[in-house]
């Protein structure tokens, strides 16, 4: 469970989260949204523990990370697996040490039994054969879907996607959203997902929350979403450009 | 005003870069590494360096030759110009040259390959995967640099001093055995060392300078500013630290 109270956080005198409460339950997958630059990645790099708040607390499982000591903090981040937005994709390793890299650097195993469990996770996102590979030579629905395979193949107990089917073609979107859904039915993972690509986000969460000038002013499940009355949630929900939201407040 | 104000950015500058360093060296002496690491950065930083070093130190020796016969001529002692090549290539030319040439080839790709990393949230990625980037990425490079200048320099030396040798028997009619002879005598094993001093140190600056300026980039703009601030960075200090050791050097009787 992830109980996130009062979390302030600025870049260079500019505020970008400004007080987020947040509650995501065991299980469940969350959506968090928000229009591009509103602080969604800026919040799951707080959760995670790779950036720390300047104040306010998040409880991962009952224990604040953010009084946690970089040692512990790197023990925490363990039990996170992280789809990034671009997928991040190590250049310079084969797909398989991709997959792979947490094994490789925090297990004993041997080489072949990694190199077994790369080709069971890859098979479980769908894809086959490409291990000797390198990310350069895939297309950006296959590397998203390596990306999801490396953040999996150690069960992390919370899995987050950040901007999971951005750039990405629309069928490929759909395999990757499927894919997510199986994942989540097989796996049982505590998901968060963040996309501004509502049509993709309803379709897999349980409930949601919308991020709005550094500030969640709506959290819910969807039906709470479609008796909602605030006018910036109707407004982003309609994709309006004119209404209560002004282009600065982003 | 604003000379107080350059003066506290170069040293906040070199604090950071001192913190940088202590850190490095910090995750260098706690956790062992993989061998594999080390030496697929010694193959690109070392090995695919020898091209270029030997290219520019074998004409370096050919110049000084020339620059130091017509200088010689006066006096009519063209046969000491072995001493002086050697002299010149091991204490000052071959470190300098061979550190500028590694700071512009690898200091630089270093930077940008870093950068990239950065950028791309490759190196967010390490972290989420509880790696830290100083251990993963910084180590071993400053390892391989440590470990390749001293003989990347030794063989930049050599390949001077045969330069030398070629101006020294085509055009002076030194023979091979006189002119490798008078090499040798010239040369004490505080020449080396010092040369080899030099090396070890310019090396540790490539390293950390080059780093340090990869993780500092936010868009792919910052990526090309950071490679060149490495890169006259790196070059700067490079010739501020061979002033300073060349002195303690001189005064310690090395």
């Amino acid at each position: 469970m992830i109980k996130i109270r009062g979390i302030h956080r600025s870049f260079d005198n500019k505020e970008v989260l400004r007080g987020v409460d947040l509650t995501v339950n065991k299980g469940e997958t969350f959506l968090l949204i928000g229009r591009s630059g509103a602080g969604k990645t800026v919040l799951l790099k707080n959760i995670i523990g790779l950036l720390r708040p300047d104040c306010g607390t998040i409880h991962i499982d009952g224990v604040d990370i953010t009084q946690l000591s970089n040692d512990k903090l790197e023990k925490v981040r363990l039990e996170f697996g992280l789809v990034f937005q671009n997928s991040a994709l190590f250049d310079f390793l084969t797909i398989e040490e991709n997959v792979g890299f947490f094994l490789y650097q925090h297990t004993k195993l041997s080489r072949p039994e990694i190199r077994k469990k790369v080709t069971e996770t890859l098979a479980l996102v769908g894809l086959k054969g490409i291990e000797d590979a390198h990310p350069y030579e895939l297309s950006g629905g296959m590397r998203k879907r390596v990306a999801i395979a490396r953040a999996v193949i150690y069960n992390p107990k919370i899995l987050i996607y950040d901007e999971p089917t951005t750039g990405i073609d629309p069928i490929a979107v759909d395999k990757i959203v499927s894919l997510i859904e199986d994942l989540h039915q097989r796996l049982g993972i505590t998901s968060v997902v963040v996309t501004h690509d509502l049509e993709v986000g309803l379709r897999l969460a349980d409930r949601l929350a919308f991020l709005l000038g550094g500030r969640i002013i709506f959290e819910g499940n969807k039906e709470d979403l479609k008796q909602s009355q605030d006018d910036r949630l109707i407004q982003f929900l309609k994709g309006s450009s004119g209404g209560p939201i002004k282009e600065m407040e982003v | 005003m604003k000379l107080f104000k350059a003066l506290a950015q170069l040293f906040h500058y070199l604090g950071s870069l001192g913190c940088f360093a202590r850190d490095t060296v910090g995750w260098l002496l706690t956790k062992k590494r993989k061998l594999k690491d080390v030496i697929r950065e010694i193959v690109f930083i070392g090995i695919d360096s020898l091209p270029l070093v030997s290219l520019i130190s074998f004409f370096i020796g050919i110049i000084i030759a020339f620059q130091t016969a017509y200088q010689l001529r006066a006096f009519r002692s063209e046969i000491q110009l072995a001493t002086l090549v050697a002299l010149s290539m091991v204490r000052e030319l071959g470190p300098v040259i061979g550190a500028l040439i590694v700071a512009a080839r690898s200091g630089a790709s270093i930077t940008a390959g870093i950068g990239s990393m950065k950028i791309s949230e490759q190196v967010d990625a390490l972290e989420a995967f509880g790696v830290n980037p100083l251990d993963y990425l910084v180590v071993p490079k400053f390892l391989a640099l440590f470990i390749c200048m001293p003989i990347l320099i030794i063989y930049a030396d050599c390949l001077g001093i045969i330069g030398g040798y070629l101006v020294g028997t085509t055009k002076f009619s030194i023979n091979l055995g006189l002119y490798f002879r008078m090499t040798f005598q010239a040369l004490s094993g505080k020449d080396i060392l010092s040369g080899l001093v030099k090396s070890i140190s310019f090396g540790s600056i490539i390293a950390f300078v080059s780093c340090y300026e990869g993780f500092r980039p936010f868009s792919s703009i910052d990526v090309s500013r950071s490679v060149t601030h490495a890169v006259v960075r790196s070059f700067i200090l490079i010739i501020v630290f061979d002033c300073i050791l060349t002195a303690i050097f001189y005064f310690v009787g090395v």
